[in-house]
């Protein structure tokens, strides 16, 4: 018995033998091959779409011999919780794709990024994108894709099948609104089970806040402009709770992908939404996006309403990546024309693009030709995160509240602006107090 | 030398020298040191954080301050008065229906042994599972529950959505998860009474109810013991049934202590968050430590 058992030992001994040795050949021959590309992590959300960024990978592997591998993490709260507790530990991907504006500056930059200010490529850049990238003079990062807006998107063929206007006044508005209704048709729909898509209509609503309050940034930043009280900003958040009378039966329950499936289908003629949401269409249903419109969310008088725009989401270097003069090049690559037309190709603009002399592609969705007066007319303001660091954590959900009509407008506006109070003193902002 | 010799006959030999007596207590060093470093330590860590403004790397002092918030204010309040309906709903819930459940399972059906592990079988699937799985059921217009109203001619209401509604649905979905632990538990007690009673009684002419009501219902005290107390603790704990199916939406409406600690700690707000969780600890002393006294006693008593 005791032969035995070291018999049977002796035969693993030697079988472990002959296999690592056979390994050991593998990864020699494999050595002499052509050279190993970088691999590069990257941390990513699972909102974005990534066909236009891979085609510049792409690209970019064969061009540069680098490899990028996605890791993917919620977006919203949990989201920046995740990414913060990363950045927290050391555990951070080479690049992180992150938001722009005020949820950015909020990270920390220069102890956790690197500072790109002295790349040529830099100057590249849109001045206006620029500096909700930045933290003093130091700039950190490279847009991911083009930027979009905060407005509303609309089914045309309901439109035109009613004889109905894009809308110049919130008054037409709700006008369209109960045409549509009493048509059969759900006018505004409502995706509160994602609670993230219930602040489109407070925060899409900044455009008309700066026409009557131009200063409205600084002084809400320094605690001395409220919701609650400043006339402008109290009717954000009393059209949210307007819209709840417009609203699908099921908008508690109902998801944002299931919205956009409502929107395409006909089922609901309007919803509030990022124009990022028109890529995501063109993913599912590629016939319908020429269908789809968009309208600035309008003020109350018909001056010609505006667009609140959102900068795009941008990737910053992780200042603790092994691989930061690769990745400076990958991204001198990714602003470059030939990277954006490869981009446009996959992925067609939400709205025109924060990189200096670049025109929009042939195919462009008609949503965003529609956005292109506004531009041109430069009836357009960066929204409130890009202006001003503070942004109170539950907005997602006193949001849901207004909309859902549980509370007033006044309440809610209220509730918010005690809860950037409460951001305000956690973060140690000056002169909250 | 003496002391081997002593050993081989199988004499035991008491040493009365301090280090001898304190030999034993040695053992138990390395597992103090873990209890210490892993349970203790970051206990009076948090309790020391809770009174800070905290961002992991550096901390001011602001005393009570954040107590206070969760005190004032609405959005963290509704959480305690959440998170102790939830718990006394669950408790109470799972200490009737499941002692009824158990004594059924003990009058001696043919299919007792499958009934019984269908009763337990929910407690096995993983809670986020259910929670979605009832999140999708309960759809106002799409979900199953309200499908079968629909037929029946009723209209279902919005089960996750109405305000009124939807921290009792949670609950509901709960007591159906965890009915199967206090059975077992129930059906342990249950096993344990001795039949020489219900023969006794049987001699003496009691019916079923008196049977229930006068040897049943005390002598299974020690299990019903034990399933209050761990079904109200767990209830106030309760996080993963809540954020899979509501998120502790909508709007602020099913919030628990722990989903608000989770959502302070998601905006980076460490100090607050962990005020929190010293509040639930705070609860749970309050309210499970004495409620567990009392329960002894009475147990004691019979």
């Amino acid at each position: 018995m005791k032969r035995f058992g070291l018999v049977c030992v002796l035969i693993c001994m030697v079988s472990v033998l002959a296999f690592s040795a056979g390994t050991k050949e593998t990864s020699e021959s494999v050595a002499n091959a052509k050279a190993e590309p970088v691999v590069i992590t990257m941390l990513i959300d699972n909102g974005q779409a990534v066909d236009g960024f891979n085609a510049v990978a792409k690209a970019a592997e064969e061009k540069l011999n680098i490899k990028i591998e996605l890791e993917v993490r919620p977006g919203g709260n949990e989201g920046e919780n995740i990414v913060k507790t990363r950045l927290a530990t050391g555990d951070m991907a080479d690049i992180c794709l992150y938001n722009s504006g005020s949820l950015f500056q909020a990270l920390n930059p220069s102890e956790f990024f690197v500072d790109l200010s002295g790349e040529s490529f830099i100057d590249k850049l849109d001045e206006t994108y620029k500096n909700t990238v930045s933290e003093g003079n130091k700039v950190f990062g490279v847009p991911y894709s083009s930027t979009q807006a905060g407005a509303w998107l609309y089914n045309k063929a309901i439109y035109a099948k009613l004889g109905l206007k894009v809308p110049a006044t919130w008054a037409e508005l709700i006008a369209n609104a109960k045409k549509i209704q009493s048509a059969g048709i759900t006018p505004i729909i409502g995706s509160y089970k994602d609670a993230w898509t219930s602040q489109l209509i407070f925060l899409g609503d900044h455009y008309n806040v700066l026409q009557l309050y131009p200063n409205f940034p600084e002084e809400y930043t320094a605690g001395k402009a409220k919701y609650a009280s400043n006339k402008a900003g109290l009717r954000s958040w009393e059209k949210l709770h307007e819209s709840n009378a417009y609203l699908n039966k099921d908008y508690l329950a109902t998801t944002y992908d299931m919205a956009l499936e409502m929107l395409v289908e006909g089922q609901g003629a309007m919803y509030p939404m990022l124009t990022q949401a028109l890529s995501y269409i063109y993913q599912i249903y590629p016939e319908e996006i020429n269908n789809i419109g968009v309208f600035g969310q309008p003020g109350e008088t018909s001056g010609g309403s505006g667009l609140t725009v959102w900068m795009p989401a941008s990737m910053y270097i992780n200042k603790n990546s092994k691989h930061i003069e690769e990745i400076k090049k990958f991204f001198e690559f990714y602003i470059s024309d030939e990277a954006i037309a490869l981009y446009s190709a996959k992925i067609k603009p939400d709205g025109p693009y924060a990189i200096k002399g670049v025109d929009l592609p042939e195919g462009t969705y008609a949503g965003v030709l529609e956005m292109v007066p506004y531009f041109n007319a430069g009836r357009t303001a960066p929204a409130l995160e890009f202006q001003s660091p503070v942004k109170g954590s539950s907005a997602e959900q006193i949001t849901v509240q207004c909309g859902a009509n549980l509370k007033t407008a006044l309440e809610c506006a209220d509730s918010y602006d005690k809860d950037v109070r409460k951001q305000a003193i956690q973060l140690g902002l000056p002169g909250w107090n | 030398m003496m002391r081997e010799a002593f050993f081989e006959r199988g004499f035991v030999v008491r040493d009365t020298t301090v280090s001898k007596q304190m030999h034993p207590y040695c053992y138990l060093i390395p597992v103090l040191l873990i209890y210490l470093v892993l349970f203790i330590l970051p206990t009076l860590m948090s309790f020391f954080f809770s009174l800070t403004v905290w961002t992991l790397s550096d901390y001011t002092f602001v005393g009570l301050e954040n107590f206070k918030m969760f005190i004032s204010e609405d959005s963290l309040r509704i959480g305690i008065k959440n998170t102790m309906i939830y718990a006394v709903m669950t408790s109470s819930l799972k200490v009737i229906l499941a002692l009824f459940v158990a004594v059924f399972l003990t009058s001696g059906l043919r299919t007792q042994n499958f009934l019984r592990s269908m009763v337990f079988f929910p407690n096995l699937v993983s809670t986020l599972a259910v929670g979605l799985t009832f999140s999708s059921l309960m759809h106002p217009t799409r979900g199953v529950f309200n499908a079968f109203l629909g037929k029946l001619g009723v209209e279902g209401p919005d089960w996750l959505g109405n305000v009124h509604l939807a921290l009792f649905s949670i609950v509901a979905v709960d007591v159906w998860k965890g009915l199967g632990v206090a059975t077992v538990i129930y059906l342990a007690g249950l096993q344990a009474i001795p039949k020489d009673y219900y023969e006794a009684s049987s001699i003496d002419g009691a019916s079923k109810r008196q049977n229930f009501l006068h040897i049943t219902l005390p002598l299974i005290r020690p299990s019903m013991n034990s399933v209050i107390i761990l079904s109200f603790i767990g209830g106030m704990r309760s996080f993963d049934l809540i954020w899979a199916m509501t998120k502790g939406g909508p709007g602020f409406t099913t919030d628990v202590v722990s989903s608000i600690v989770y959502k302070q700690y998601a905006n980076g707000y460490y100090g607050l968050s962990i005020a929190g969780n010293v509040i639930m600890f705070l609860l749970i002393a309050l309210f499970a430590f004495p409620l567990y006294r009392f329960l002894i006693k009475r147990e004691a008593s019979l």
